[in-house]
């Protein structure tokens, strides 16, 4: 199956020797005999077609050419940044506003700005591009970049040629760094695993054995099923290998639902802990709840949209930051208004605080529908959070979600020191607990109910802000949260902060240690009826307040 | 005598009052229903449906309308509710009299509506693709059926052009149009040699926001040394998320295409798609499309709504090629009769924006092309692939074995949708 996949994928193995022979000039002599400008351009003119197979064809054969600005070129190409001018001239073209700044693929000169009329796109699909990443990946392999090495190493692990074995060992060889000669090393063990000599396949099988990763497990197991392998030494090390992989893969795979788990149970938590305030210490049943979070989230499409026209583009990536007080203002000058307006005259009658709530979410939504439009807004993620870690064997953390979840720790942390240690907080706990007494002693509790509201709406536009990250950005935005709100904190315990903390994460990590097993709707399905079964023996829910101090 | 006399002034008064009544009529607009969501979920995709409806009647109306009388939009808000679409469709045909419908998106709105129309005899163009095993008399379906988007889609990624591949990820929301759809695909590979454990099919809730478990089970399934793609038929606003966590853990469509069924240019607009260029839509419309009709209804459409960065997708053509039939259908009709203009309906063509002329079939589906674009970064998708020419649309599809002996002909003598083919 490799074998036909890379045929597939790389085009020929004409492709391969010829680009293996092109990086080797290069990593012999930098300063390889340059082709003609002649030969550069016909090649590159053979791009201008139609027909898919041609161009393959004609990348090939730019493979085969050597020159520096080939690389360039290709990765251009593989960007859909390669054009065809009026004149018939292909040229590298960048959009920017309405124009196209160009510059002469051949030379890389720039050349004279161009609207979109007068350009005509190289199309690529997706065959193209991975050729592209064939040719371009080993040339990439002896970069200045060692994460560009990686990269090119990874690339041709997925899609092992045997052809480019040589040029694996003498990258290995020249190689400095310790990360990318590991990966080197296995990309030769790969190859290896198919070599003639027993001595060398069984220290390939040996090297693999060390990896965690599927990819190489099911290359071993097929090694076994098609009966590759004839010595039966060989095949026992296989085995044991597989065995060696399986376990590492099965504890991972632990590692990777807890991990996928508290990142769930982070978006729970910061969903839910404004709810924590508004309904748990307050008692509001806050159906609004969930446009709180869409208001943030809105927020942070404001500030993005004011820094992209009046910011210069290097201090974007910050827009977040400056995002974050205005969602919060939003939101909880939205609370104050929902507060005195309407909630203040039903206090004690929670069935018509929930009709009104909910008729207040409704015209919200349409209100928020009715200015921007009931289309997605598109909210980017800065620089500093996209992407993902590989913590190991295929294990990734993305790198917004674990940002959500050191978000959502801060945001908690910060509220509990805010009504453990403030004026405003002490207020709010007398309150809470004793609103006549605390009366008596002279705390205004109409100003504190709505500061208290404003908290917690507050903290929902905070989340909001975040949940824009990993979210749609759309006035249905709340809806979706709503319900999960609800169901951590009666779940955690009213009126309980750490029980909102230890109801999301623990809803969090079931929710995802089922997934896997029932799919995601059985899952949800499960969690909601262990939620009902869970609150028939413990009404309180986790960790319910204790005392006089509850009420009643 | 007097009697002859008053009898004559009276057949004059009658006259008269009659001529003056025809009168009326040709004055009085004809009554186009518009029955899409304005509120609720489906909003963000079925708002512009409603725009483009607009600007239909607007153009068709500076033209001189229809038989000399001008059109009249009469918009409703079925606010995403599907029971209320059937209360709204009732109001537009018996309240306010209509004279045909354009409306729904999603597949259970559409079976929410089906038997009001059917009751009350009205005309429903529906211009969404959707799932197909359907024809009513009363319903035109200007969207791709699954012979003309799903299966074409996997046929092009099973050649070596498309990738050759030969492990699928079925994944899909949880509701009619995905589990049909699904349900017809995985009989179609399996007929294609396809083996069961080949094939991973998922279902998620309406939605779903949090992909991290099943973007890394997809990540194992492909894992297995085959070329693996995923079908996706997950609807509304669960794609967001779903791509955002596709390219966040690295997913590139190099590796692993997502061909996906319901979104396009309008959806792909609240998302930065660059990690996304490659992954790929299967429609019969793409905004990218260079013709000479395309460009100068999009410069048309921008002018009417006055915004250059609106969007034009394949529902939107669909409309436009509906709202052409019925007008053509009508006055060749001579009337809005629904009997008259549904007999006139067949065999109506309309020029496709995209080149290649569309074709009303008897079986109440378009003859159209199909197209299949990979993502760009600017949120368009460029083509990659198309038929020579038209398909004509299945209602019934061959892959299931108690639909595929089901034939739908709405033309005298035969008259049925889903009565089984006449054996000789």
């Amino acid at each position: 199956m490799i074998d036909r996949k890379s045929r597939d994928l790389s085009g020929s193995r004409i492709l391969g020797t010829a680009a293996l022979g092109a990086a080797l000039l290069f990593a012999a002599a930098p300063v390889a005999s340059e082709p003609s400008e002649a030969d550069f351009h016909a090649a590159l003119q053979a791009l201008d077609t139609k027909k898919f197979q041609q161009k393959a064809q004609a990348i090939e054969h730019l493979g085969t050419l050597g020159a520096p600005r080939v690389l360039e070129v290709l990765e251009s190409l593989a960007k859909g940044r390669l054009y065809v001018r009026k004149d018939g001239r292909i040229v590298i073209a960048e959009r920017s506003g309405k124009k196209y700044i160009i510059q002469d693929a051949i030379s890389g000169r720039p050349e004279p700005e161009a609207s979109k009329k007068e350009l005509k796109k190289i199309k690529v699909n997706n065959r193209l591009r991975r050729l592209i990443r064939g040719v371009t990946g080993q040339l990439a392999l002896f970069s200045d970049d060692p994460d560009r090495r990686i990269e090119a190493a990874d690339n041709l692990i997925k899609n092992p040629n045997p052809q480019i074995l040589p040029l694996f060992r003498q990258a290995r060889d020249r190689e400095t760094d310790d990360a990318v000669r590991a990966k080197l090393e296995v990309g030769i063990a790969v190859l290896e695993l198919e070599a003639d000599d027993p001595a060398l396949r069984l220290a390939a099988t040996a090297t693999l054995a060390e990896t965690s990763d599927p990819d190489i497990r099911s290359l071993l197991e097929r090694r076994l099923q098609t009966d590759a392998e004839p010595n039966l030494e060989i095949r026992d090390a296989l085995n044991g290998a597989i065995e060696t992989i399986d376990r590492k893969l099965w504890l991972f795979g632990i590692a990777e639902n807890l991990l996928f788990g508290i990142s769930l149970g982070s978006v729970l938590l910061l969903a839910a802990i404004g709810l924590a305030i508004t309904f748990g210490v307050m008692g509001v049943i806050n159906m609004a709840h969930g446009e709180m979070i869409m208001l943030g989230a809105y927020s942070a499409f404001m500030v993005q949209e004011i820094f992209r026209s009046v910011v210069p583009p290097e201090l974007f990536g910050f827009y977040l930051l400056a995002a974050l007080p205005v969602a919060f203002l939003v939101s909880a000058s939205m609370g104050v208004l929902i507060e005195r307006g309407v909630i203040r005259f039903l206090y004690g009658r929670p069935l018509e605080t929930l009709l009104a709530t909910w008729g207040i979410s409704l015209i919200l939504q349409q209100l928020v529908r009715s200015i921007f439009g009931a289309n997605n807004q598109e909210v980017a993620n800065p620089e500093w959070i996209s992407g993902a870690i590989e913590i190991a064997g295929g294990v990734t953390v993305t790198l917004n979600r674990l940002c959500i979840i050191l978000f959502s720790l801060a945001v908690v942390a910060a509220l509990a020191a805010f009504i453990r240690y403030s004026r405003f907080g002490l207020n709010m706990r007398a309150v809470t607990q004793n609103r006549s007494m605390a009366a008596s002693m002279g705390i205004r509790t109409g100003q504190v109910d709505a500061l208290t509201f404003a908290l917690g709406s507050g903290i929902a536009g905070v989340a909001g802000m975040a949940l824009s990250q990993i979210s749609n950005v759309s006035p249905n935005l709340g809806q979706n949260f709503i319900v999960d709100s609800f169901m951590v904190v009666v779940f955690g315990g009213v009126g309980s902060l750490w029980g909102t903390i230890v109801g999301a994460f623990s809803l969090g990590i079931v929710n995802k240690f089922l997934e896997p097993v029932s799919g995601a709707i059985l899952g949800k399905i499960v969690v909601l009826v262990f939620i009902i079964l869970f609150i028939q023996m413990r009404p309180r829910g986790l960790f319910a307040l204790k005392g006089r101090a509850a009420g009643d | 005598m007097k009697t002859v006399s008053k009898l004559m002034a009276a057949a004059c008064l009658f006259a008269g009052v009659f001529a003056a009544s025809e009168g009326v009529r040709a004055d009085e607009p004809i009554k186009v229903g518009v029955l899409h969501s304005l509120s609720g979920t489906m909003a963000i995709s079925e708002t512009a449906l409603k725009d483009v409806m607009e600007f239909l009647i607007s153009e068709q109306n500076a033209k001189g309308g229809v038989l000399g009388r001008k059109l009249e939009a009469v918009v409703v808000d079925p606010a995403s509710d599907w029971p209320l679409f059937a209360e709204k469709a009732r109001e537009l045909i018996e309240q306010h009299e209509v004279d045909v419908v354009f409306g729904c998106w999603t597949s259970v709105s559409r079976k929410s509506v089906l038997p009001v129309f059917e009751e009350l005899n009205g005309m429903l163009f529906y211009p969404v693709q959707y799932e197909g095993e359907e024809s009513s008399r009363n319903i035109f379906y200007t969207g791709a059926a699954p012979n003309q988007q799903a299966i074409p889609a996997v046929e092009y990624l099973m050649s070596e052009e498309g990738g050759s591949v030969e492990r699928w990820v079925l994944a899909g929301t949880d509701y009619v149009y995905p589990r049909t759809t699904n349900k017809i695909l995985e009989a179609f590979l399996k007929a294609k040699g396809v083996a069961e454990e080949d094939i991973m099919i998922n279902y998620t809730p309406f939605g779903h926001s949090d992909w991290q478990t099943i973007v890394s089970d997809i990540k194992k399934f492909a894992s297995a040394g085959k070329k693996t793609a995923v079908v996706s038929t997950i609807n509304g606003d669960a794609n967001v998320p779903f791509y955002k966590e596709l390219g966040n853990q690295g997913i590139a469509a190099e590796d692993i295409p997502v061909v996906a069924f319901s979104v396009g240019e309008e959806e792909l607009a609240g998302i930065d798609t660059g990690p996304l260029v490659g992954h790929l839509a299967a429609w019969n419309y793409f905004m990218s499309v260079e013709s000479d009709k395309n460009s100068e209804v999009i410069e048309k459409w921008h002018e009417f709504i006055g915004d250059e960065d609106r969007v034009f997708n394949d529902p939107m053509e669909a409309h436009y090629i509906g709202f052409q039939m019925w007008v053509q259908a009508v006055e060749k009709a001579g009337t809005t009769d629904i009997d008259a203009v549904r007999a006139a309906m067949y065999g109506q063509t309309a020029p496709n924006l995209t080149g290649g002329t569309a074709v009303m079939n008897v079986n109440h589906h378009l003859s159209k092309p199909v197209l299949i674009g990979e993502i760009q970064d600017d949120g368009q998708f460029d083509v990659v692939w198309e038929t020579d020419g038209v398909v004509p649309g299945d209602a019934w599809s061959d892959f299931i074995p108690e639909s595929a002996k089901l034939m739908s002909d709405w033309t005298e003598p035969f008259s049925c949708g889903n009565c089984e083919k006449p054996s000789s």
